[in-house]
């Protein structure tokens, strides 16, 4: 892949200012890791959604799985799981430092693979459907490992499973700046995997499918083999979200963290397609857009932010079906390199 | 795990006969799925939440004194012009786009009735008390309500009632043809924008009177609709659309399916097992389909 110069000094600019904005705004911390995995999240939702044309309501699935496999593994290598969650609230456990990191790394790792691996599997026979039938089958997917996960005892059932507390290391900062860094660095290496899938023939073929699966069939190419991987590598970022997000938070609940289908599952959805689906920096200005205004919304009417959120949805589908990115396109077609007949748009607007 | 239920065959016979009452209302909220799926092509996420709806209109009029069997009269008529509403506002924008835009938009109209739901009448499950007292059967050992008999003959009776009206009335067979070809209908002088809003705000009143039902014989609660839209959806895939019977058959399986599951599994899985029979259904589904395709490879 080829960078040219405006680009380069457009990503440098972004990498300084995502490195310097934990001391620019140390207020916000928090805000912006959670920011860091919802990008993350729509970026990685884009790729089959926007890019496949498979409309996936079931990458919360990952997201979970990665949360409480990475929380699990932290606690697990060091105490008795069983009797972590059991004790719930009260720690008779304290993880030292080295332990968490330690813990955390491996976490990660565990987070991201094994979605991976289960996106594999179950890939063949969901990936099959097509359409709505997609939809609802990722849907349903989501709530019953929400529900099931709910009933499972050593992750802590229903009453919740507490993430280890961040360990004492000097400054109180630290925890905020580890975890905003953290989703930072897996904010940029998703980007750079993104934009260098978007840049190669594969990303070619993940449109033929979304334009014609059949047809692309026909030209010989092995259409299930492409999509299994391309929601493997959504898996693998969103189980690594779901780490991280996982210690971010500090508690898991199975369906009102983890497995948050109404709320996360969702989201995705939206914010790919508030910024623009099928376009690389459409799914990040969507989720920008739409954490400062659920945050906005969130804190000044508490309560009614369900109701927002459901208006905004339907508002969003009906009205903006294309994004941001695709009013932008619209609107100067010249900057995304298309070349426009000024007399054919007048006959056409005439036409209307 | 309990298998208790094959060691006293009378705990089947009670879980079958709960699945085949329980499984008649599914089959009610499942033929107005499939009324509006064939009809408009319409998948409406929000089917769950009309029907908690229409339960909470009964339940609050047990609240307020009247025996909330009557809700089965009142909540179709409020529920038909709340879909009526829904169809005007939202669906109307959708109805010839992309179906995956459907089920978004009605999954935002959703989350919006479930919130509204529970700042309105709270988060608590509730449910509308009708004091029928209970049918013992087979020497005291299985316990039937009698609500829940009298939901399934109210069902019924919607339901041949509805079968009657789409054969012999003038809208039903506007709405059959619509379904049939919605262009060639237009051209024959078919209001088809009508058609469409008639037939949500029928899939809005069946809903209602399953609701009223639902909060008779059991409980309802804000976020409980979910789960109601998902079983219609997997008994519309199975019994095929506009297959009335099937709808019935497929409706008092699942009733079945879900009481053993219960029985079995244990009732914290109950919904997850739901969710799970959707999906491989829905994987069986597609292995059968991919076979019939194998030649085209």
């Amino acid at each position: 892949m080829s960078i040219s110069k405006n680009n380069l000094i457009l990503y440098v600019g972004i990498l300084i200012f995502g490195i310097a904005a934990p001391f620019l705004f140390p207020a916000f911390k928090v805000q912006l890791s959670i920011l860091c995995v919802l990008i993350v999240l729509a970026t990685t939702w884009n790729i089959q959604g926007g890019e496949m044309g498979y409309n996936s309501f079931g990458n919360i699935l990952f997201y979970g799985l990665g949360m409480y496999l990475c929380a699990s593994v932290q606690v697990g290598m060091f105490f008795p799981l069983a009797e972590w969650t059991e004790s719930g609230g009260e720690k008779t456990f304290v993880h030292t430092p080295a332990q968490f990191f330690q813990g955390m790394a491996v976490g990660l790792v565990v987070a991201a693979v094994v979605p991976t691996i289960v996106a594999g599997l179950i890939g063949y026979s969901i990936l099959g459907l097509r359409g709505h039938y997609f939809a609802i089958c990722t849907l349903g997917l989501g709530v019953a490992a929400g529900e099931i996960s709910g009933g499972i005892e050593i992750i802590g059932a229903g009453q919740g499973f507490t993430t280890p507390p961040f360990p004492d290391v000097g400054s109180l900062d630290s925890r905020g700046e580890f975890f905003y860094f953290l989703s930072f660095f897996v904010l940029v290496l998703t980007f750079i995997a993104v934009r260098g899938i978007y840049s190669t023939r594969f990303k070619l073929i993940l449109n033929a499918i979304r334009d014609n699966e059949d047809k692309a069939e026909a030209m010989g190419i092995e259409t299930m083999k492409y999509k299994i991987v391309g929601w493997m590598i959504s898996a693998f970022f969103c189980g690594l979200a779901g780490g991280i997000m996982g210690g971010l938070v500090g508690y898991i609940d199975s369906t009102d963290v983890a497995f948050d289908g109404r709320e996360m599952g969702v989201f995705m959805v939206l914010m790919a397609i508030l910024g623009g689906k099928g376009t690389l920096w459409g799914p990040i200005i969507g989720a920008t857009v739409f954490h400062i205004f659920k945050e906005g919304f969130w804190t000044f009417f508490l309560g009614w932010q369900y109701v927002a959120l459901g208006v905004l949805i339907v508002v969003i589908v009906i009205y903006f079906p294309e994004g941001i990115m695709g009013w932008l396109r619209e609107k100067y077609p010249e900057r995304f390199g298309e070349i426009v007949d000024e007399k054919d748009r007048k006959a056409q607007v005439e036409l209307k | 795990m309990d298998f208790m239920v094959f060691q006293y065959p009378m705990i089947s016979v009670q879980a079958c006969l709960d699945g085949v009452l329980l499984g008649i209302l599914f089959a009610l909220i499942a033929y107005g799925m499939a009324l509006q799926w064939g009809v408009m092509n319409i998948i409406n996420i929000a089917q769950g939440d009309l029907v908690i709806l229409g339960g909470y209109i009964a339940y609050f009029m047990y609240l307020y004194g009247i025996h909330p069997a009557w809700g089965v009269i009142v909540a179709p008529v409020v529920m038909y012009f709340v879909g009526i509403a829904i169809y005007k506002l939202v669906i109307n924008k959708v109805v010839d786009r992309d179906l995956f835009i459907s089920i978004l938009a009605t999954f935002g109209i959703s989350i919006l009735f479930m919130q509204l739901m529970n700042f309105a009448f709270g988060a608590d499950v509730v449910l509308a008390n009708s004091d029928y007292g209970t049918t013992m059967l087979f020497n005291n050992n299985v316990v039937l309500p009698n609500s829940k008999i009298f939901s399934a003959f109210i069902s019924i009776l919607f339901a041949i009632c509805l079968v009657i009206y789409m054969k012999k009335s003038k809208l039903g067979r506007a709405i059959r043809a619509t379904a049939q070809n919605a262009r060639a209908a237009k051209i024959l002088g078919v209001d088809t924008e009508k058609v469409y809003a008639a037939t949500f705000g029928i899939n809005a009143a069946l809903c209602g009177v399953a609701g009223a039902l639902i909060s008779i014989t059991f409980t309802i609660h804000p976020y409980m609709g979910l789960p109601y839209t998902i079983r219609s959806f997997m008994i519309v895939i199975v019994a095929g659309l506009g297959n009335l019977p099937g709808v019935a058959m497929s409706g008092m399986g699942l009733g079945v399916f879900e009481e053993f599951a219960d029985y079995i599994l244990g009732t914290e899985f109950r919904i997850g097992s739901v969710f799970l029979l959707l999906v491989l259904i829905l994987v069986y589904r597609r292995f059968k389909l991919s076979r019939k395709r194998e030649y085209l490879k």
